[in-house]
């Protein structure tokens, strides 16, 4: 690992740099009152003054319909058109928080836990993620108290945390992200020395996550489900805004003898997530799909990935149409 | 505040009804909460905030459970409670409708027929932002109207939280999630997103009441009450009902009449 200073200019360059070198660049951009991720060509489209985008960058590795093959019958034979790895195109995640960055370990390590998914490590290893250390946070944001913080590492290939004059410390983490960093060697410094946590959001620590973790081991019964989840309406925006949710449903677009099989984002919190064949749901209350979800993150996740699923971005609490504040609701169960 | 929060205390206190849902204070703005003990009506706060439509809570069986409850209304919740109670949703006996009017002053209502009373003063409105999308729209070629949309519905991810905010929407079994035959794809691209939203719409026909949840709820901020109200709207003359009232003669979509005027047919 290296650091590095980068000037304003410095920036420019290496961001045109990084765009000419054809690689597809998503950043955070404003449009319709929302700031989310988009293609962009120039940095004068990237959003400045926002605290998080809705969405997380997940959708970059996991899109939210995805064709896994496509298949044709003809003659009495099928042919296959299987997902061609080749055709996934080189991508630049720019001004990915450390939240999002962080996310991307849990991912990995369901779309590897006991099937390796082509698609999923085909998207990654072409993805180099240019992180930016947080300067503002807001009461939805936890990263702290869920192994991050505004200017963690994990996860990023370069991080930048920028400085009052339009510049920034460069860590170079990765090989990945010292290949971006030579697309425009000189426009890169040498380290000012600069402490970076100067330039960091105050982001409190709010619960002991191990304590959370001990805790939940033997709260499957407990009634607090039922108390916390007595105004979630049953919809999947948690689930969809969320950097680590990765549960999805496989549906087929038919037509005849042709057709594709399509992976789709799916949700916990849907009553039909869990629903037999049969019409038994093992989960057949909104309680028990909120327990579930808490549960997969907090407890599930550690016990069999080593990584918790939630890294306190806060965007679940920010787009619930109810203000189910997951942030409330574990420290509540913290503290019981 | 005191005099809403004496009056649900004294519902529960007394055994009138097994929970009350009202409003507490939430993260940026007051949120639906359940009291079941009178302690808990202490929470309860009510102002303009207000927004979410608890009547969407009145369908959900294993929220309601079998007793009585009592429901602190907002205009818009309280044309919801009309509306469901139409399509023969409510039970009037198992439930108490309470409102809030000027001066913290509380109402109780005697019965679904003085709720009706009560809310013909008040006119449905939308606010002057979504007045210039309507009108932009309706200044548009059908060309021009179908790239808006198909535009908005590139963003939908299909989370479906406008259907669960929705007081009317309490199918158990939605036409998404019919799969033999499967009427709408189920994946989240622009045209299959527009495919479930004109079904919304059509199904709403003429049983929307405008409180606008779905468009609050859409967490990548699509207008989608905006369909609704359109259509609403324009159906109204059609079909003989007052927007934002009940529409006692059936909805549009599944009320047949001989006398029905076929002069759509082109």
């Amino acid at each position: 690992m290296e650091t590095k200073y980068i000037s304003k200019n410095g920036l420019n360059e290496w961001f045109s740099q990084i765009v000419k070198s054809g690689k597809r660049v998503y950043a955070p951009v404003e449009e319709r009152g929302k700031v989310e991720f988009k293609k962009v060509q120039a940095l004068s489209e990237v959003a400045e003054e926002y605290i998080q985008t809705t969405q997380s960058i997940k959708s970059a590795v996991f899109p939210r319909a995805e064709v896994l093959f496509s298949y044709e019958k003809e003659n009495g034979q099928v042919k296959v058109d299987d997902f061609n790895p080749d055709t996934v195109k080189e991508t630049v995640l720019w001004k990915v928080h450390p939240c999002d960055a962080a996310g991307f370990k849990p991912l990995t390590a369901i779309f590897n836990w006991d099937y390796t998914d082509k698609l999923y490590n085909a998207h990654l290893e072409k993805t180099t993620l240019v992180t930016f250390s947080c300067a503002k946070a807001d009461k939805s944001c936890f990263c702290t108290s869920v192994n991050g913080g505004p200017g963690n590492t994990t996860g990023s290939d370069v991080l930048l945390t920028m400085l009052p004059d339009g510049g920034a410390i460069v860590e170079i983490l990765t090989p990945k992200g010292e290949a971006l960093v030579q697309l425009a060697a000189s426009a890169f410094e040498k380290d000012k020395g600069e402490d970076k946590s100067k330039y960091l959001a105050d982001v409190p620590l709010t619960f002991d996550l191990e304590e959370v973790r001990a805790r939940l081991a033997t709260a499957f019964d407990s009634p607090v489900w039922k108390e916390q989840s007595e105004r979630c309406i049953g919809c999947g925006a948690c689930a969809f805004v969320c950097p680590t949710c990765a549960c999805f449903d496989i549906q087929e677009d038919a037509h005849g003898s042709k057709g594709k099989r399509i992976r789709c984002w799916d949700s916990c919190g849907f009553s039909l997530f869990t629903l037999h064949t049969s019409g038994h749901n093992p989960r057949a209350v909104q309680s028990q799909r909120w327990r579930q979800r808490i549960l997969h993150k907090f407890s599930y996740m550690p016990d069999r990935l080593s990584v918790f699923g939630c890294t306190g971005c806060g965007r679940c609490s920010r787009a619930c149409p109810v203000d189910m504040n997951i942030l409330e609701h574990i420290t509540s169960i913290s503290k019981k | 505040m005191d005099k809403l929060r004496e009056k649900a205390a004294a519902l529960l206190a007394d055994g009138t009804v097994t929970m009350v849902l009202g409003y507490e204070e939430g993260t940026n703005k007051p949120r639906p909460v359940f009291c079941h003990t009178a302690e808990q009506a202490s929470k309860l706060v009510y102002s303009s905030q207000c927004i979410n439509n608890l009547a969407v809570y009145l369908t959900k069986k294993e929220i309601m459970g079998t007793g009585k409850v009592a429901i602190i209304a907002t205009i818009p919740t309280l044309r919801s409670i009309l509306q469901l109670s139409v399509e023969n949703q409510l039970n009037e006996d198992n439930l108490v409708v309470i409102t809030v009017m000027d001066k913290d002053e509380v109402k109780q209502f005697a019965n679904f027929a003085e709720i009706e009373a009560y809310i013909a003063d008040f006119q449905l409105k939308l606010d002057g932002k979504e007045q210039e999308i309507i009108n932009k729209l309706e200044g548009m070629s059908r060309e021009e109207r179908f790239k808006f949309w198909m535009e908005e519905m590139s963003h939908c991810f299909k989370c479906y939280a406008c259907r669960a905010a929705c007081p009317l929407c309490y199918c158990t079994k939605c036409i998404v999630e019919e799969n033999r035959p499967q009427w709408i794809n189920p994946w989240a691209a622009p045209l299959a997103n527009m495919e479930w939203q004109i079904n919304r719409a059509m199904h709403m026909a003429g049983r929307c009441t405008g409180c606008g949840a779905c468009g609050d709820a859409c967490p990548v901020g699509i207008p989608i009450h905006l369909l609704t109200r359109k259509m609403m709207e324009d159906l109204a003359p059609e079909f003989g009902f007052t927007p934002g009232q009940p529409s006692k003669n059936g909805n549009a979509l599944s009320t047949w009449k001989a006398d029905d005027k076929e002069n759509f047919i082109r």
